[in-house]
């Protein structure tokens, strides 16, 4: 069998299909200006705000976890329903509570994408 | 009839297999379905592939030796997504790569780093088929009487055929039902076993030790050191990342994993209510001179229930515990022959044919030289340690940080594989599953990340640095230069 390269990205990767005369800005950020940097700088950075957003909250939630059962023994030994209460947060709570963040989490990078793209794509 | 739950799950994915080979021609096809998958089947194909029999049978038994605090275990596993799902899923589909190597090829643009990535992708893997492989010829050997290498050989020759068979695209189909399959495996005894305690007059449980969370030192480190590596450990598992690549685009990556989220909270319900029907009814197999805590949620139908109905029920608990075992393996070996096909063999689909026996060849040999005791939970988790302790920082900086560098990124994979496969093969041999060494992830990672970011401060970043950062962060409709780097022949 003959060995071939493969395409597995978007077509859309060369500076030459675009449009002529259109999108001044990706013009910028394709020849890595100070300016195109910027834009680049600016869509990672808001990026990994979220990103860290979603993590804090984790770490604060699910991390605090042990250490409040650790020192609050009033929480440690509550009961809710009859199930200990660490029983319920650890194996009915976090797991809508991760589907909620992660569902928040996507539409806030759509919206970011979006924005970005808004950006590049105006003269 | 536990004999014929295992045929008929072999069979079901032995068909889905050649039904695949129909489908899969070219090379493209054979490793990543030509990418045509839609997100819930990409979801249910992930959660197929990631509910393991550590998930199915391990963490009940874990639950039921240790109480509360091995709950964290699951929402570890379930946790590892929403981190991945933030900091790693888009940018990694975007970078455009078939394999974690491929990764670290196009963001370093250095082969040395791609070796030692395939090294660690090899050892990643055949750490995670181990336990799976030894975990089945335990429970064929107890459903069946079968001697205890059966069950491993089984399922190695049902993965070699489905895997050559049809590649990826018979393994996303064969995957997605598998998710099915087991919740509804481990769902529909659950019902009837709640019925049957309710019945009993709802007995409860005494033992607070096991009930409330342990507050000692040594047990917070465990748990902390278990939270770490779980959350930053799924993302740099090789069968989990594989996947990324069948979406079409970067934002189907992030929807299809938004989706995994949901579907792995709803099975990880599950698991723990058997640990406590465990506790009530079976305590005993976590006592006595050998305990044999896996064989828990296989036992509950039995004793509970009894009769037929009580039969039929461990019959399908078998076929999900089977289907765990088939489709985990499965994924660990699509993704380890792919990364051996390419980098020790000339690749092409005769390279994978030959790396697929590879793959799964070795760690059964090893399965059937070192029969091992340890829960087939913990020995997973030990595979998390490695790769929390390797392919995290590696990702996680390749995609945020500009600086880094291939120098640094090779010394902090060095590093943490060293430190936490040390840890591992320490473990694996004493068999002592707690303290600092059995629990390494709260070291190993920061470290890591230390070493990476320290020699990076000190070394050149590749070239094309700012070019493949437009490509891992960009949206594709946005027309750009993102450089011509392509996965390289396969």
């Amino acid at each position: 069998m003959t060995e071939r390269r493969i395409a597995v990205t978007s077509p859309r990767t060369g500076a030459a299909r675009r449009r002529p005369g259109g999108g001044s800005k990706a013009r910028e950020i394709d020849e890595q200006t100070r300016l195109g940097e910027v834009y680049m700088d600016a869509l990672i950075r808001s990026q990994l705000k979220l990103s860290l957003s979603v993590c804090v909250v984790l770490v604060t939630f699910v991390g605090g976890l042990p250490l409040v059962f650790a020192l609050a023994d009033p929480v440690r030994e509550s009961e809710v329903f009859g199930v200990p209460l660490p029983w319920l947060l650890l194996a009915v709570v976090v797991y809508p509570v991760f589907g909620a963040l992660g569902w928040w989490y996507r539409r806030q990078a759509e919206r970011t994408e979006r924005d970005f793209v808004d950006m590049v794509e105006r003269r | 009839m536990n004999l014929a739950a295992v045929a008929a799950v072999t069979l079901a994915t032995l068909l889905a297999g050649f039904y695949g080979l129909r489908l899969s021609r070219t090379t493209s096809d054979f490793y990543v379905a030509s990418r045509g998958v839609s997100p819930l089947a990409n979801a249910s194909a992930i959660g197929g592939e990631y509910v393991s029999a550590a998930s199915f049978l391990g963490i009940a038994g874990l639950v039921l030796a240790g109480g509360v605090d091995l709950l964290w275990l699951p929402v570890g596993w379930t946790g590892g997504y929403l981190v991945l799902l933030v900091l790693v899923s888009a940018p990694l589909r975007r970078s455009g790569a078939y394999t974690l190597p491929d990764f670290a090829e196009a963001r370093l643009e250095s082969m040395a780093v791609r070796r030692m990535a395939s090294l660690l992708v090899v050892l990643i893997g055949w750490l995670y088929l181990l336990p799976q492989l030894q975990a089945a010829g335990r429970v064929l050997a107890m459903v069946t009487g079968s001697p205890p290498w059966a069950g491993g050989v089984l399922v190695a020759a049902v993965v070699i055929i489905g895997v050559l068979g049809g590649g990826m695209r018979s393994i996303t189909l064969v995957q997605a039902f598998q998710y099915w399959l087991k919740l509804t495996a481990l769902g529909v005894p659950l019902v009837f076993l709640l019925m049957a305690w309710k019945r009993d007059g709802s007995p409860g449980i005494a033992d607070t030790g096991w009930l409330l969370p342990d507050t000692g030192d040594d047990s917070l480190y465990s748990t902390y050191s278990l939270i770490l590596a779980t959350f930053l450990g799924t993302m740099g598992l090789p069968h989990v990342l594989v996947r990324f690549y069948t979406n079409p685009d970067g934002a189907a990556a992030r929807r299809t994993t938004a989706m995994v989220l949901g579907l792995l909270g709803l099975f990880y319900l599950l698991p723990s209510a058997y640990g406590a029907l465990g506790k009530i009814y079976a305590s005993d197999l976590a006592t006595g001179t050998s305990p044999n805590t896996d064989a828990v949620v296989l036992e509950l139908p039995g004793r509970i229930i009894g009769g037929t109905l009580g039969d039929v029920l461990a019959a399908l608990l078998t076929a999900g515990a089977f289907a765990a075992f088939l489709s985990t393996s499965s994924g660990l070996t699509v993704s380890v022959a792919g990364v051996i096909g390419q980098d020790l063999f000339r690749g092409g689909v005769r390279s994978f044919r030959a790396a697929t026996v590879l793959a799964v060849g070795v760690p059964l040999g090893l399965a059937l030289a070192v029969p091992s005791s340890l829960p087939v939970a913990t020995m997973v988790g030990l595979a998390f340690a490695l790769s929390a302790s390797t392919f995290c920082p590696l990702l996680v900086l390749g995609i945020w940080w500009r600086g880094l560098t291939a120098a640094g990124a090779l010394a902090g994979l060095v590093t943490g594989g060293l430190l936490a496969g040390g840890a591992v093969v320490w473990t694996v041999v004493t068999e002592q599953t707690s303290g600092w060494v059995a629990q390494p992830g709260a070291w190993t990672v920061p470290l890591t990340f230390l070493v990476m970011v320290v020699v990076s401060r000190h070394t050149s970043r590749p070239p094309n640095t700012a070019r493949t950062m437009v490509r891992l962060h960009t949206p594709e409709g946005v027309e750009l230069d993102r450089g011509d780097w392509r996965p390289r022949r396969i």
